[in-house]
C-alpha cells in the first residue's frame, strides 16, 4: 500500500483550469449535442427546439447500421496495419545510432504538418490514371498501360494508415526508447535468434503499448472523414462522411449530431471490448 | 549435479575494438585455463566490459581473434555461442515469472515441458530459490532476482559464464555473501567464468587468476594474491589496495637510494637508473626513537586513526605523498599527531615496479 498524502486544496486550484477548459469546450457542447440529437429538423430551414426520437429512429436504418459496422471494420484494419508497420518501424528506429535515429524520427513526424486535405489529394494524385504510381510502373515496362488504384477501399485503408501513422510512432517511441538494450542481449545469449527476441521478448514487453497504440489509430481514423470521402466511392466512407454530410450539404443537423453520439459510444464500446480482452489474457498469460 | 568435464579455455588473440574515436580495447592476447574463475579488473572504461562483449558475441572485434576451446568463435553469432552471462541490470524478462525467466534457453532450444519443468526446479534449488518459480519478478528482492540471473545463465549449462558487474547493485553486506555463494557454485559446478569487476576485494575473494586492465590494455596476469604482492606496474600497485610508491635511483647492484638513504629491495634492481618502488602500508614499520641504517626514512606523523581491525598512521616523509603505515592494533606502538618518527620499508617487501 502507497502512503500517498491526499492532494491539498493547492492542488486542487491547479487542476481547476484544465478541468474548467474540458467543461467549457468539450463537454459543454457535447451536450448541446446531445440535445440538438432531439431536436425538429425544419425542412428547407434550419431546426427548432423541441423532443422527438425521429432522428434516433433513423439511425436504426440497416443503411447506418451497415455505415457503422463498415466504419469500425476498416478503422480497425487501419489500426492493424498502422501497428504492424509502426512497431517494428519504431523498434528499430530505437536501436539505432543517435544521430541517424533523431534524423528518421523527424522525417516521419514532419508528415504531421500536412493537413488531411493534402494528403487526401496527394494519395488521389499517386493512385489515380493520368499521373500516378502506375505511369513510372509503365515506363519500367512491369504494366501496359496506366491503371487507377482510387477510388477504392485499399486507397481508404492506406490513406487513413498513413494519417494515422505519426501519431502511432509517437504513442509507441517513449517506450521502446526506454527498453533496456540488455534485455534484447540477454534472449540472444540464451540462444534467441534477432527475430525470436522480438517475437518472444521484445513484442511482449511492449503488448501494453501495442495495444494503446492500436486503439489510438482507430478512434483516429474513426473521426477522419476527408480520407474516405476522396479516395473511396460511397460504399467505401465510414460513418464521419455521412456526419459530415448531414450538417453540412443537407443542414441537418439534428440527424448529424445523433450519428456523432452514436459514433462515440460505439467507439467506446470497441475500446472497452479491447481492453478487456487485453488484461484477461495478461493475466492468463 | 555432477561435475563437467573441464573445457571452456578461452583464448584471445589481438583483440582490439573502437567506436568511432574511442579504442575501448587496444589489443589484447591472453589465454584462460578453462574450469578457473577469472576477475577482469580495471577502472570504468578500461575496456573490461567491452572485451566480455566481444567474449560473449555482443560487440564485434575491430581486429583479433577469440578462441573457445580451440574453435575461433570470433564471426559467431551471440545466439549460437554457448555462452550463459549475468547482465549489470540484470536484464530479468518482466514479463514473465521466475520459472519463465529460467526457463527461457530451454524453451527456445524447444526442449519438451516436462524436462524444462525439471531443470528449472533443479536450478531453483541450486540457487536456494527452492519453490519461487511461480513469483513475478517484480516481488523479489535484489539479491534474489540476482540468484535467478545467475541460474537462468547457467540454464543451458553453457561452455562459458560471464558476469558484467552482477553485484554492483547490492548494498555491501548482501554483496559480500553473494561472492562467496558465487564462487562456490562455480567450484562446484567446474564452468569456467569470468567476472568483470571494478572492486578489487571482490577479484581477491572469488578469482583463481585475476586480469587487470586499465586504458585498453591487460597490465597483468595472476593469481590473486601474486598480483597483490608482486605488482607488475605502479598503476597496478596502486589499484590493487594501498600502496606506497617511493621513486628512487638504483645503482646497478642490487641497491637503490630513496631520499639519500641507502634501500635493499627485494629483485628487479639490477639495472642503473631511476626506479619507482610499491611497499604495501601494512609491511611497513614505525620506528619511534633511532634510526635504522638502511631501507627506512624519517618524517612527522601527520595522522592517526583506530578503525578498530586496523591501526592507520600517515606520515610526512617528505618525498610528496604521505606514506601510510599500517597495523593490527595488538603490536602498535601508539604515537601521537605531530611525533618525529622513522618509517621502515623492510627489504623483502621493496618491489620494484618501474625499472
Amino acid at each position: 500500500m502507497s502512503q500517498r498524502e491526499r492532494p491539498s486544496t493547492k492542488t486542487y486550484r491547479v487542476l481547476a483550469f484544465p478541468v474548467g477548459m474540458l467543461l467549457i469546450f468539450f463537454l459543454i457542447p457535447f451536450g448541446i449535442m446531445v440535445a440538438t440529437s432531439f431536436y425538429h429538423r425544419v425542412p428547407g430551414a434550419f431546426y427548432t427546439p423541441a423532443f422527438e426520437l425521429a432522428n434516433w429512429q433513423r439511425l436504426f436504418k440497416p443503411v447506418f447500421l451497415e455505415r457503422a459496422v463498415f466504419s469500425i471494420g476498416i478503422c480497425l484494419l487501419a489500426g492493424l496495419v498502422c501497428i504492424s508497420i509502426a512497431f517494428p518501424f519504431t523498434y528499430f528506429l530505437t536501436r539505432m545510432r543517435r544521430r541517424r535515429h533523431v534524423a528518421l524520427l523527424i522525417v516521419v513526424l514532419s508528415a504531421l504538418s500536412l493537413s488531411e486535405v493534402i494528403v487526401a489529394f496527394t494519395w488521389y494524385i499517386l493512385l489515380g490514371r493520368a499521373s500516378g504510381v502506375s505511369n513510372i510502373l509503365v515506363w519500367l515496362g512491369l504494366m501496359s498501360q496506366p491503371a487507377a488504384y482510387q477510388p477504392s477501399f485499399v486507397a481508404v485503408l492506406l490513406g487513413l494508415s498513413y494519417i494515422a501513422f505519426p501519431y502511432c510512432v509517437l504513442t509507441l517511441y517513449p517506450q521502446l526508447t526506454r527498453l533496456d538494450p540488455e534485455i534484447t542481449e540477454a534472449a540472444q545469449t540464451l540462444g534467441a535468434s534477432p527475430w525470436r527476441t522480438f517475437r518472444t521478448v521484445v513484442v511482449p514487453i511492449a503488448r501494453p503499448i501495442i495495444v494503446a497504440g492500436f486503439l489510438l489509430v482507430f478512434v483516429f481514423t474513426l473521426g477522419s472523414y476527408i480520407i474516405a470521402f476522396f479516395l473511396g466511392r460511397p460504399e467505401h466512407w465510414t460513418l464521419s462522411v455521412f456526419i459530415a454530410d448531414q450538417a453540412s450539404a443537407n443542414a441537418n443537423v439534428p440527424f448529424a449530431s445523433a450519428m456523432a453520439i452514436f459514433l462515440t459510444v460505439l467507439s467506446l464500446v470497441v475500446v472497452g471490448i479491447v481492453g478487456v480482452i487485453e488484461s484477461r489474457t495478461r493475466r492468463l498469460g | 549435479m555432477n561435475r563437467r568435464s573441464v573445457r571452456g579455455g578461452l583464448r584471445v588473440e589481438g583483440l582490439v575494438k573502437r567506436f568511432d574515436e574511442i579504442t575501448a580495447v587496444a589489443g589484447v592476447d591472453v589465454d584462460l585455463p578453462p574450469g578457473k574463475l577469472i576477475s577482469f579488473l580495471g577502472p570504468s572504461g578500461c575496456g573490461k566490459t567491452t572485451m566480455l562483449r566481444m567474449i560473449a558475441g555482443l560487440e564485434r572485434p575491430t581486429e583479433g581473434r577469440i578462441y573457445l576451446d580451440d574453435e575461433d568463435i570470433t564471426d559467431r553469432p551471440a545466439y549460437t555461442r554457448d555462452i550463459g552471462m549475468v547482465f549489470q541490470s540484470l536484464a530479468l524478462f518482466p514479463h514473465l515469472n521466475v520459472a519463465g525467466n529460467i526457463g527461457y534457453g530451454l524453451r527456445i532450444r524447444g526442449a519438451e515441458k516436462d524436462s524444462i519443468a525439471s531443470r528449472v526446479r533443479e536450478l531453483l534449488t541450486l540457487v536456494s530459490l527452492a519453490g519461487m518459480g511461480e513469483r513475478r519478478i517484480q516481488q523479489l528482492s535484489g539479491g534474489q532476482r540476482q540468484r535467478v540471473a545467475t541460474a537462468r545463465a547457467l540454464a543451458l549449462e553453457p561452455r562459458l559464464f560471464l558476469l558484467d558487474e552482477p553485484l554492483s547493485a547490492l548494498d555491501a553486506n548482501l554483496r559480500e555473501q553473494l561472492q562467496v555463494e558465487l564462487r562456490l557454485l562455480q567450484q562446484q559446478l567446474g564452468i569456467t567464468t569470468i567476472i568483470v569487476t571494478h572492486d578489487q576485494r571482490e577479484a581477491m575473494t572469488m578469482s583463481d587468476l585475476v586480469v587487470v586492465m586499465n586504458a585498453g590494455r591487460i597490465e597483468q596476469v595472476g593469481p590473486p594474491l601474486e598480483v597483490y604482492r608482486r605488482p607488475g606496474s605502479p598503476f597496478v600497485a596502486g589499484f590493487i589496495g594501498r600502496t606506497n610508491l617511493l621513486t628512487g635511483a638504483a645503482a646497478g647492484d642490487g641497491s637503490i637510494t630513496v631520499a639519500g638513504r641507502p634501500f635493499d629491495v627485494a629483485d628487479g634492481a639490477d639495472a642503473a637508473g631511476k626506479v619507482t618502488v610499491s611497499v604495501r602500508p601494512e609491511a611497513t614499520q614505525l620506528v619511534v626513537g633511532g634510526m635504522p641504517d638502511r631501507n627506512a626514512l624519517p618524517g612527522t606523523v601527520v595522522f592517526v586513526r583506530d578503525l578498530g581491525e586496523l591501526f592507520e598512521c600517515f606520515v610526512d616523509c617528505g618525498i610528496g605523498e604521505h606514506v601510510i603505515v599500517a597495523g593490527s592494533p595488538r603490536d602498535w606502538v601508539p604515537v601521537r599527531q605531530g611525533a618525529e618518527v622513522a618509517v621502515r620499508f623492510p627489504a623483502d617487501a621493496c618491489v620494484v615496479v618501474t625499472s
